[in-house]
């Protein structure tokens, strides 16, 4: 096992540098450079700190020297400062991670909750009205867009039935609040958004666990528990059940990068002070050190959601560890 | 062909056709504004309302759809052309080769794609044909994989051993003989793509990073309606509407497409 993770996490050092490659070509795509595209579109910059850039990023050396200092700054995780308020961009992304990771890690739960319990029941009650109206249901979710969903509910929650909050993480009377009361005030505000995200992402795993149940219940050892007479609920719910969640497992790390990579769309409507908005905003303001820190965290995010897949199905699942 | 292939395609057709026949669906453009008739209910000379600067929401829509679909079916075309490339060099060489093109996908896997979009996009700047472009060459990496998988299966075959007997060329083989036989993934593939390129096409809009006013997107339109939720609900319902109804039914026809193509899924269903 110990040998497994270790070949797996060599694994990551060649993608890590290929992300760097990435990231680093695509500041330097803008003709001039971007120091240069900031300097006309951003009246906020003084020639002062464009001097200060220029050093701290080198722009005057050779591309191949820039790259290696851009990448010994990316391995001590400085990323610079923000262009708008001169702050350390990794304080920037590391306040907002929170809120970020809150979100997509309920969302994430509720989505395996109910993506496993409507793809099990789905695979017993094959072809009956049930199974094609979950089928329906999913796919309308998958099908329809995250943000205008967002609209319509706001629409109804804020303008005809103003019982659930539409924007924001809390409350503005949050800080007078006492800690169970700020939970709850938490939650509350959770309800909307993870309501949404779980409703697009529940076809992928619904379908997912259904094909997989009904692959288990079709196999030797499932015929093999029937023959020997044990009782069906038994069969399903420990022998199939069990047999069928195994490939699950690595579904969790993989959805992780849709979630967060669809979170700048949607913690814009929410107004939900996460990574996501935090990229938009800056966007939207030119402010590259802090796009570049919000891309770098979001794969690294994504990195380690791959990696804990892995490493949770290797252990499950014996077959993985040895190849 | 099973009736998610219908629905599906009959849906789609008819979104295009409308979206070429816009001129003809109606007597408004997209751009004239009349301030005196802004933000009116639906009624029958307007059937969608009007928005913020009294232009016709069912036109802008009309119109809005020829921009959305042509992003989509474009940046679906870049992508599909990069996948079927790199998917099919990758899996008829293998080796080293296929290690250095995988090994670029696991890369381009980890960057969430949405946040590369917006990196690209704010370094390019916002326009129809960067949107295009940049939602095509970030979304390749599923096609490539799928297309790999196909033509290592497919190469095996005794056909293609014959094919190297005879001494045709490598190129000749990958396109000529093997590409044939995996065209239905690739048929599947794109009909997802296209609603996934309007999706993302439509939600980059919304944020202002995508099609620029004036002209029409479903998203940008979508934009303008968000500020008005509490008065003209028709803005904001319409545009979505058909950002949904054009997604279903490419959905649809998708997986209609893939039940056709997959003898062993329709076998199960039965």
């Amino acid at each position: 096992m110990k040998q497994y993770i270790l070949k797996r996490l060599l694994l990551i050092i060649p993608v890590l540098i290929g992300i760097t490659i990435i990231t680093f070509s695509i500041i330097h795509l803008t003709p001039g450079g971007f120091v240069r595209t900031n300097m006309e579109m951003n009246v906020k910059v003084s020639p002062d700190s464009m001097e200060r850039l220029k050093v701290l990023y080198g722009l005057d050396k050779p591309l191949y020297e820039q790259y290696f200092k851009w990448v010994w700054r990316f391995i001590r995780f400085d990323f610079g400062e923000s262009f708008i308020d001169n702050r350390p961009v990794l304080d920037k992304v590391l306040e907002r991670l929170p809120a970020t990771l809150l979100l997509n890690l309920v969302s994430l739960a509720v989505i395996f909750f109910l993506g496993i319990i409507i793809g099990v029941t789905s695979a017993l009650k094959r072809n009956t009205f049930y199974d094609r109206f979950m089928t329906l249901f999913t796919f309308v979710g998958y099908s329809v867009p995250t943000f205008w969903l967002a609209l319509i509910l706001m629409m109804l929650f804020a303008v005809i039935w103003p019982i659930l909050p539409v924007s924001g993480i809390t409350s503005f009377n949050f800080d007078v609040m006492s800690l169970g009361e700020q939970v709850a005030d938490v939650i509350w505000h959770l309800i909307l958004p993870v309501f949404i995200t779980a409703f697009g992402g529940l076809a992928y795993i619904s379908r997912y666990v259904k094909s997989s149940m009904i692959e288990s219940l079709t196999q030797q050892y499932t015929i093999a528990a029937y023959a020997k007479g044990l009782p069906e609920n038994k069969i399903i719910y420990k022998n199939a059940l069990k047999n069928s969640l195994l490939p699950v497992i690595t579904l969790l790390g993989l959805s992780l990068p849709g979630l967060i990579g669809g979170s700048f769309i949607f913690e814009t409507i929410f107004a939900w002070p996460g990574m996501g908005r935090l990229a938009y905003e800056s966007a939207m303001t030119f402010d590259y050190p802090v796009i570049m820190g919000t891309v770098t965290m979001a794969a690294f995010l994504t990195l380690l959601g791959n990696l804990i897949a892995d490493i949770s199905y290797a252990l499950v699942d014996p077959r993985i560890r040895y190849k | 062909m099973n009736k998610m292939i219908m629905t599906g395609a009959i849906a789609a057709v008819l979104l295009i056709l409308s979206a070429i026949a816009a001129p003809l669906l109606t007597s408004y453009d997209y751009k004239t504004q009349d301030i005196s008739i802004r933000l009116s209910s639906p009624d029958t000379k307007h059937i969608f309302g009007t928005d913020e600067l009294g232009r016709d929401v069912f036109s802008r829509m009309l119109y809005g759809a020829r921009i959305s679909m042509t992003v989509g079916i474009i940046a679906v075309l870049i992508s599909a052309l990069i996948g079927i490339l790199l998917g099919s060099v990758a899996g008829y060489f293998g080796g080293l080769i296929d290690n250095i093109i995988m090994r670029f996908v696991d890369i381009m896997l980890t960057i969430p794609t949405l946040f590369l979009i917006l990196m690209l996009i704010v370094f390019l700047g916002p326009s129809i044909i960067n949107v295009m472009i940049i939602i095509g060459l970030t979304s390749w990496t599923d096609i490539a994989r799928l297309i790999r998988a196909e033509v290592m299966s497919v190469k095996k075959l005794a056909y293609v051993d014959a094919a190297k007997l005879i001494g045709l060329r490598k190129r000749t083989i990958i396109f000529k003989h093997i590409m044939p036989n995996i065209l239905g993934p690739i048929f599947v593939y794109m009909t997802f793509g296209i609603s996934g390129a309007i999706l993302t096409e439509s939600g980059l809009s919304f944020l202002g990073l995508g099609v620029q006013p004036p002209y029409p997107s479903w998203g940008n339109i979508l934009t303008a309606g968000k500020d008005y939720i509490h008065t003209a609900w028709w803005m904001v319902f319409y545009p979505g509407l058909a950002i949904f109804i054009a997604v279903f039914s490419y959905n649809i026809l998708g997986e209609g497409l893939r039940d056709y193509f997959n003898p062993r899924l329709k076998k199960e269903n039965k």
